[in-house]
């Protein structure tokens, strides 16, 4: 069975909002209806996203690193938002597990927010509906756009890739095996809902630098004899070449 | 979680119908079984009419719930899975045999389908159903909130026992006026039930309380993005002016104004309305029987804001700065 989904890459989000904005830009502009706003251009602005990004501060200067970290629906296995729902507007969809509102069906009583423990759904003011991210269902599966479209709103938009868009299922997929070989997680896996979104951490490239590679063995100032770092060798560059 | 005063009025409101309601059948019952002398059929008619305005102004509180009110008949649909589709489905069924309850009282229509034995009265076997339907109802109400396991605080037993506990001493409080009106010889019985189940009701909501305040949250913010470090401080929530995130979880009040709330509805609740019967029994005063009722329903109003203002759910771990 499919289960689409994202793999967000947190080592490699910079946070610039270009997936708010572009998700933002696709929803509003759907067959579903816009996505309304409130004061736009005035104080307090709110309005209704599917995506935001967030941003953490880990650790305390100078050994602190800003952590950029996009939050929408996480299409859980086990949704429980989904069975909460009393007219049957939220559903899972058997093909390819993407969890959506049905906009005509929906009473606006706000219980399946309640029931989702990420806070991934937002109420409408102005269409009084519940609306959450839909994974672009109106993209993946549209024969209008050339194939390489084919993607969520975010997934095309992200500058740094960092967004990649599969089946969790196929173990072969982009998403998946950058799941298992990448360390993907997922978000509070203590309720056991099981969201087919994953996040790969942050990743740290260190490099231990021996002391003997900082003095190169084909230093010029080394051959002319006037070097005053010479160790006096033999060192691992004097056998190999690279 | 933010409180919302249609909810509360719901809650609120169709618990002491249907307590009226238990009190009444209840009543039957106790004549049936020969505790308490024959009432007078009117007082069934008339509790069962007051009764039926709770539930039916609790309902149509609940409507301003709702962003589509007029789509509120979908909500049947999902009983199989949803709490709050079974309520939709019970509350209208209760309703309806309340006023078939009041209704074949206020015409008498006491006929005995199985010879003599008054179990088998019309009137005996509708207010059967009724109050099989009534804690039918509490346990829909509670489990709205119960099922929610992310909502550590609501997720315990002591929930549906509380709204049922809640529910039936309003209702008994409700009963005592009316009885000292219309089947004086009885009012013993209702105030002395009414003050019983108070205190039986005191004692739950303390226990939840209690449990409530033991509560280790099982998420973390560190387990809420997934990063294991003991100092996150967040920066920046993905919104300038706030989102429907930053509203409907939170109550939006100090700590201070949550606990005096809380000290109000356990005072307005419980010791002050059973102060006001005995009073009430002690003078012969009908006044107090009122001031009882009025008391303790604005304490349940506070003890439901409470119970909606004190339930923190998980998803706040992502709005650190509110």
């Amino acid at each position: 069975m499919t289960q689409l989904a994202l793999v967000i890459d947190l080592n490699v989000c910079v946070g610039c909002h270009a997936c708010v904005t572009s998700c933002k830009q696709w929803n509003t502009s759907g067959s579903a209806g816009s996505m309304t706003d409130q004061r736009p251009y005035d104080k307090d602005p709110t309005g209704t996203f599917f995506n935001r990004v967030q941003s953490f501060e880990v650790g305390e200067f100078p050994s602190a690193e800003m952590m950029h970290f996009p939050k929408s629906c996480l299409h859980c296995e086990d949704a429980p938002c989904v069975p909460v729902c009393p007219t049957g507007a939220s559903y899972k969809r058997e093909e390819d597990g993407i969890v959506l509102v049905d906009y005509d069906k929906c009473i606006g009583c706000k219980y399946c927010s309640w029931a989702c423990p990420y806070g991934a759904r937002e109420f409408d003011e102005v269409e009084k509906v519940m609306k959450k991210c839909t994974l672009c269902v109106d993209r993946v599966y549209n024969m209008n756009l050339p194939e390489s479209e084919r993607k969520p709103a975010c997934v095309i938009s992200c500058p740094t890739s960092a967004r990649i868009f599969g089946d969790v299922h196929d173990p072969d997929s982009d998403a998946s095996v950058a799941i298992r070989e990448s360390g993907g997680y997922a978000l509070m896996p203590e309720w056991g809902t099981q969201p087919a979104n994953h996040y790969l951490p942050r990743r740290k490239n260190k490099r231990h630098i021996h002391e003997d590679e900082l003095v190169r063995v084909d230093n010029p100032l080394k051959k002319e004899g006037e070097s005053q770092t010479d160790q006096g060798g033999p060192f691992l560059e004097d056998v190999t070449s690279w | 979680m933010h409180p919302a005063f249609s909810v509360i009025f719901l809650t609120t409101l169709i618990g002491a119908g249907q307590g009226l309601f238990l009190a009444l059948f209840f009543s039957q019952v106790s004549v049936v079984t020969n505790l308490i002398p024959q009432q007078d059929s009117h007082f069934y008619a008339v509790g069962s009419l007051i009764s039926v305005l709770f539930l039916v102004v609790g309902l149509f509180a609940s409507f301003f719930h709702l962003g589509h009110p007029e789509r509120a008949w979908r909500s049947a649909a999902m009983w199989r899975t949803s709490w709050l589709s079974r309520e939709v489905i019970v509350l209208p069924m209760f309703t309806l045999t309340v006023i078939i309850y009041g209704a074949l009282h206020y015409f008498g229509f006491h006929k005995n389908l199985v010879g003599a034995n008054p179990v088998s009265d019309v009137t005996f076997i509708v207010g059967a159903i009724g109050a099989v339907l009534c804690f039918a109802l509490f346990i829909c109400t509670g489990m709205i909130y119960a099922c929610l396991k992310f909502l550590q605080e609501w997720h315990t037993v002591l929930t549906p026992i509380n709204f049922t506990l809640l529910g039936m001493a309003s209702g008994y409080m409700l009963v005592t006026p009316l009885a000292n009106f219309s089947v004086p010889g009885n009012l013993n019985y209702y105030a002395d039930t009414a003050i019983i189940l108070t205190f039986i009701a005191f004692i739950f909501r303390v226990a939840s309380l209690v449990r409530n305040r033991r509560l280790k949250p099982k998420s973390t913010l560190q387990s809420a993005i997934g990063v294991r470090h003991s100092n996150i401080q967040q920066k920046a929530q993905g919104a300038m002016g706030g989102s429907f995130n930053t509203r409907e979880f939170f109550h939006g009040k100090s700590a201070v104004f949550v606990k005096n709330v809380k000290w109000i509805f356990l005072v307005l609740t419980f010791p002050l309305p059973a102060l006001l019967v005995v009073i009430g029994l002690v003078s012969d005063l009908s006044y107090f029987f009122y001031m009882a009722f009025i008391l303790q329903y604005i304490g349940l109003l506070a003890e439901r804001w409470f119970f909606f203002a004190q339930a923190n759910h998980p998803q706040n771990l992502y709005y650190q700065t509110i």
